[in-house]
């Protein structure tokens, strides 16, 4: 049973939440494949997007996600929002509330944002990503995506590799895939590796052939060199050379190890253009199931926030 | 020829009776079918959508979840008996299109829709097991709508309690109940309950 009104992110959620979430998405795919793609549950909801960072896929797949579920989409970036003329994300989102919408999908470069948010105000909040925090969603259609493809999630082995450091993705996959019983193994160059990551439940491994010798999956993360030119980013070449996911390293790993990717992909620098569009590549399968997984989350959320407490009967 | 009319009729039980489909609180009232009794119920309405559709071409049932999914498998058995012909049955799960989603105290949960067939120029038969207010054949026939554009809709359920809301009526009916609003009808099969039958409870107070 889900009773949260907002999706803040994965550490708070039970395991049974979880699978909640991933059957509810698994029912919502159906609607995708159909000629009407749509369905009527959110009809007259307002769904407004708020991203203060710039993001075209989450966006677009909240914003598709929204729409077959029949609710109104608003999207609001911060370039042409009111952000500039100093309002505070407090303020903007008790506007946004005042204009009646039901959910705000935020993203936003400081941690905790989206927590925030959902304190202050009484419609719903779903975290698109908050600075290095959590981004939820993601996690939610990586694991969705491994269980579809290989039946479950509890005892598998999944290495996460790349920027650990500064990743949402990867503190909620480690969430998300601890709970369901998986193991995780994070692989980046020292510096990338947070201290305590440990204490999160995840194994770490400095060299790449190690986190891919027994893995089952490998969830690889883009390198975000936009977003720290420090020193502890080594160059993109030499990045490539040590942990590059390449075909040539593949050998060495499961024949079928699945191999994901959040997106958008460096081709040649954190993985190799044919790998990525190779047989164990699930990259698009993961963008297709992001919009089962979204309309799921929006729908829960909804369902949860909607305070009436009138009671009908099921029968018919 | 009006179907509804060979269904057996059961006289209405006292009105200060409450009941609600599914809750542990219930007592049970009467019982009203056995297993034979449903086996017999879906021979005959079998049956009748053969004789109404002449055959099985372009015939396809499609069970709205989630016992009317078991029921629409047995009539597919019935038919297969009679015929000897298989007809494609689909699963329908009509939460995404209620009504009441916003006012409904436990949140229902989100199963899956399986239609693996093509439903334009078809003849549906849509099954449930208790026909009540309508909504959920209402929610059930914009769902259709979404998936093609069947030659005719028709609906079977094996349970007629009365109190429509919409102006909804079955093709072929089970069993006619005309039962007091604070009563509940609930079937029980052995795919979900562990046995085939179908009761009258009644609950000790009235929250709906």
């Amino acid at each position: 049973m889900w009773t949260r009104k907002d999706l803040l992110g994965l550490e708070e959620l039970s395991k049974e939440e979880l699978e909640l979430i991933l059957s509810t998405a698994e029912s919502f795919k159906e609607v995708s494949t159909r000629e009407i793609k749509k369905v009527p549950a959110l009809r007259g909801k307002t769904v407004v997007n708020l991203f203060y960072e710039p993001s075209t896929r989450t966006r677009v797949s909240f914003e598709v996600a929204a729409k077959r579920l029949s609710a109104d989409v608003i999207n609001i970036a911060v370039e042409s929002s009111s952000v500039k003329k100093g309002e505070t994300l407090v303020d903007t989102g008790s506007n946004i509330e005042a204009l009646k919408a039901d959910i705000i999908v935020v993203r936003h470069n400081s941690s905790g944002a989206a927590a925030m948010l959902a304190r202050h105000l009484n419609i719903s909040v779903v975290n698109a990503g908050d600075g290095w925090h959590e981004h939820p969603t993601q996690a939610l259609l990586d694991i969705f995506t491994l269980k579809e493809k290989l039946g479950h999630i509890s005892g598998l082995k999944v290495s996460i590799v790349g920027d650990i450091a500064h990743s949402r993705v990867a503190r909620s996959n480690i969430w998300g895939l601890t709970k369901l019983g998986a193991s995780v193994t994070v692989c980046a160059p020292k510096l990338l590796i947070p201290p305590a990551i440990e204490q999160m439940g995840a194994k770490v491994a400095y060299d790449i052939d190690e986190a891919l010798s027994s893995a089952d999956a490998v969830n690889v993360l883009r390198m975000q060199f936009e977003r720290d030119s420090e020193a502890a980013f080594p160059q993109q070449l030499e990045y490539f050379k040590d942990f590059g996911i390449t075909s040539e390293r593949l050998k060495k790993a499961k024949k079928d190890i699945i191999l994901m990717h959040p997106g958008p992909i460096n081709r040649g620098i954190e993985i190799e253009s044919s790998v990525a569009d190779g047989t164990n590549s699930v990259i698009l399968e993961q963008v297709t199931n992001g919009i089962a997984v979204r309309m799921a989350v929006l729908f829960l959320v909804a369902q949860a926030n909607d305070k009436s407490q009138s009671v009908k009967d099921s029968e018919s | 020829m009006n179907v509804s009319c060979l269904a057996e009729i059961t006289p209405p039980l006292a009105p200060h009776l409450a009941g609600r489909r599914g809750k542990p609180s219930m007592k049970e009232k009467t019982r009203l079918l056995d297993k034979e009794g449903i086996g017999r119920i879906l021979m005959r309405i079998a049956h009748e959508i053969l004789e109404k559709n002449k055959g099985t071409e372009n015939l396809c049932l499609i069970g709205i979840r989630n016992r009317g999914v078991y029921l629409a498998q047995r009539l597919a058995g019935c038919i297969k008996k009679i015929e000897d012909k298989d007809v494609s049955v689909g699963i329908l799960d009509i939460t995404l299109y209620r009504d009441d989603l916003t006012l409904i105290g436990q949140k229902p949960v989100v199963h899956k829709t399986e239609i693996g067939f093509d439903i334009d120029e078809k003849n549906v038969v849509l099954v449930d097991d208790v026909l009540y207010t309508g909504r959920t054949v209402r929610a059930a026939l914009d769902a259709l709508m979404d998936f093609g554009r069947p030659k005719t809709i028709q609906l079977a359920a094996l349970i007629d309690r009365g109190h429509r809301e919409l102006p909804v009526r079955a093709d072929y009916v089970g069993k006619n109940i005309p039962t007091s609003k604070a009563e509940a009808v609930e079937v029980h099969l052995e795919d979900t309950d562990g046995k085939d039958e179908v009761v009258i409870v009644e609950k000790d107070s009235v929250d709906a």
